[in-house]
């Protein structure tokens, strides 16, 4: 079978396709599928730039909240001063330049985060053991503050009380170590 | 070079080894994503900032060793010949973009090929560990603790908000990217596959056909992977992932106790028929192979077939891929000549086991 495209090398990639129900194939060579943009391998290469770009630009023109529109000539001028990457060709490229870009365009990321991670925008993992420093403690008593809260509605009240004195300890341990580090 | 040693060296050793429910799960894997803090992303970084970063990486990483995983190599991707990167790229040691951009770019390989870390990706570094079967929660166990070595020395782009910083806002958070390789014959005959894609996609996670799009995935294996980095702690994206690949594992077999019940000729028939082309055809395309080898391995998993291993499968769809075949052939091939290779290669491969008896 010859390329649909060149109509000189033989096919190797066959696509189909099937949008709103119609089935389409095409048989092209590796060439021809590359330029047109045919050729995508395993992983996640799948042009998640075009789609995000899009989402970002669309963004861009929301005319869903007047706050919001108002918002968005500021985030159009927005530079990093690390990188020098614009929030434009961010937008563009559906790239960050730095780890400092994400603070220039700070809130602005939060609404392409929501769309991305399903409305999520904060961070809930693993903590680096280094650069971390004391976050590890800090969200380990954000956890037990929360089993706390959740202990004294069910009226568990003993192991309440274990908790708020694990809390404890661990905001002194925080202390010491931030005396240590001053 | 025999076929037997062409083998040895070109199927990772982590994959001769057999993994919990190997029938159906092929392989696990974990990608982290990370970022030195002070130096730009890939996409934008200048030449010289990126040759400093391998540079580095070369001086504390190259030959060290960590666990399991021995004698780390450096592979720098300017040193090689296409079809050499091919070949790593086929074995799915480093991504077809990491092959691409050529300066600066590496990857750090085990001696046992499990671990993974490619610099100067999209991001600095992409750190992959592969398991043999279904093995989440020791490759997500391993891949931190592997991690924590690396940051020994490394500080990591990290926000208290945000995460572990990434190039790509699809990325950020845990940086986290796990996924299975599963074989889903039955479940592609019955159609089932496409009816439970759309309610798998809703939980945030992507079925995708690895060789081939969408629902017309050649060969039957389908890669499950989440989507959300972000908002959800490493074991929770995890856990999220093994419950639905569980779910597939018992619907695949009740698929394939259906089949057995209710077609059994007829699907005796398909695997006959798939195993008579592969021993016998002299010209052989990359998808009509996928597709009988779906169709053998399946055989073999029903006992239809008994003389031929399991490992069949996973082995000839690395091999028969175009990189293995023009490097096992020590020359660039066109695809009609590849097709014919592929043809003999296969022969070759099933008439070892002949020999065996």
């Amino acid at each position: 079978m010859e390329c649909q495209e060149c109509h000189q090398r033989p096919a190797t990639v066959h696509l189909t396709q099937v949008i709103n129900g119609e089935k389409t194939e095409q048989h092209v060579c590796e060439q021809c599928a590359k330029e047109k943009g045919y050729m995508t391998y395993g992983d996640e290469s799948f042009s998640l730039n075009d789609l995000l770009s899009g989402m970002f630009n669309y963004e861009g023109q929301s005319p869903l909240s007047g706050t919001k529109t108002k918002s968005y000539p500021n985030s159009q001028q927005l530079k990093c001063p690390s990188c020098g990457l614009t929030y434009q060709e961010f937008a563009r490229i559906g790239k960050f330049g730095c780890a400092e870009c994400y603070h220039t365009f700070g809130d602005h990321l939060n609404p392409i985060f929501r769309r991305v991670h399903s409305g999520n925008t904060t961070h809930d993992g693993k903590i680096p053991k280094r650069v971390g420093g004391d976050l590890h403690l800090r969200k380990q008593i954000e956890h037990q503050k929360i089993e706390l809260q959740r202990l004294i509605e069910k009226e568990e009240f003993e192991e309440a009380a274990q908790a708020r004195d694990h809390i404890r300890s661990l905001e002194k341990q925080l202390h010491e170590e931030g005396d240590g580090d001053t | 070079m025999s076929l037997q040693q062409f083998m040895n060296e070109a199927i990772s050793p982590w994959m001769k080894e057999q993994g919990p429910d190997s029938d159906i799960v092929l392989s696990s894997r974990i990608r982290l994503a990370r970022n030195f803090s002070d130096v730009s992303f890939p996409v934008v970084a200048s030449e010289q900032s990126l040759a400093e970063l391998l540079e580095f990486f070369k001086q504390e990483y190259a030959q060290q060793s960590y666990k399991d995983y021995q004698d780390m190599e450096l592979v720098e991707m300017h040193s090689l010949q296409p079809i050499e990167k091919r070949v790593l790229v086929e074995k799915h040691l480093v991504s077809p973009h990491l092959a691409e951009q050529s300066n600066a770019s590496a990857a750090l390989i085990s001696k046992n090929e499990q671990v993974s870390v490619m610099i100067n990706e999209e991001d600095h570094l992409r750190i992959q560990l592969y398991f043999p079967g279904f093995q989440l929660d020791k490759a997500l166990e391993q891949a931190s603790e592997f991690d924590d070595w690396l940051e020994e020395k490394i500080n990591y782009a990290f926000d208290e908000k945000r995460g572990y910083l990434t190039a790509c806002p699809t990325n950020v958070g845990t940086g986290l990217r796990a996924s299975v390789m599963m074989h889903l014959p039955a479940l592609a005959m019955t159609q089932q596959i496409n009816r439970m894609t759309p309610a798998i996609n809703q939980l945030g996670l992507v079925v995708r056909g690895i060789y081939g799009e969408g629902s017309e995935a050649v060969g039957n294996i389908f890669q499950i992977s989440n989507q959300i980095t972000l908002g959800k702690s490493e074991r929770d994206i995890v856990e999220d992932l093994q419950s639905v690949v569980k779910q597939l594992i018992n619907q695949e077999r009740r698929a394939r106790d259906t089949l057995m019940n209710k077609s059994k000729t007829p699907l005796e028939d398909r695997v006959f028929r798939s195993f008579g082309v592969l021993r016998h055809s002299r010209i052989i395309e990359s998808k009509e192979a996928a597709k009988c080898l779906s169709d053998l391995r399946l055989g073999i998993d029903l006992g239809f077939i008994d003389h031929v291993p399991r490992s069949i499968l996973n082995e000839l769809m690395i091999l028969t891929q175009p990189g293995f075949l023009q490097h096992y052939a020590k020359t660039p091939l066109s695809p009609e000549e590849r097709d014919v290779r592929r043809a003999s290669l296969i022969r070759e491969r099933l008439q070892m086991e002949n020999n065996k008896d």
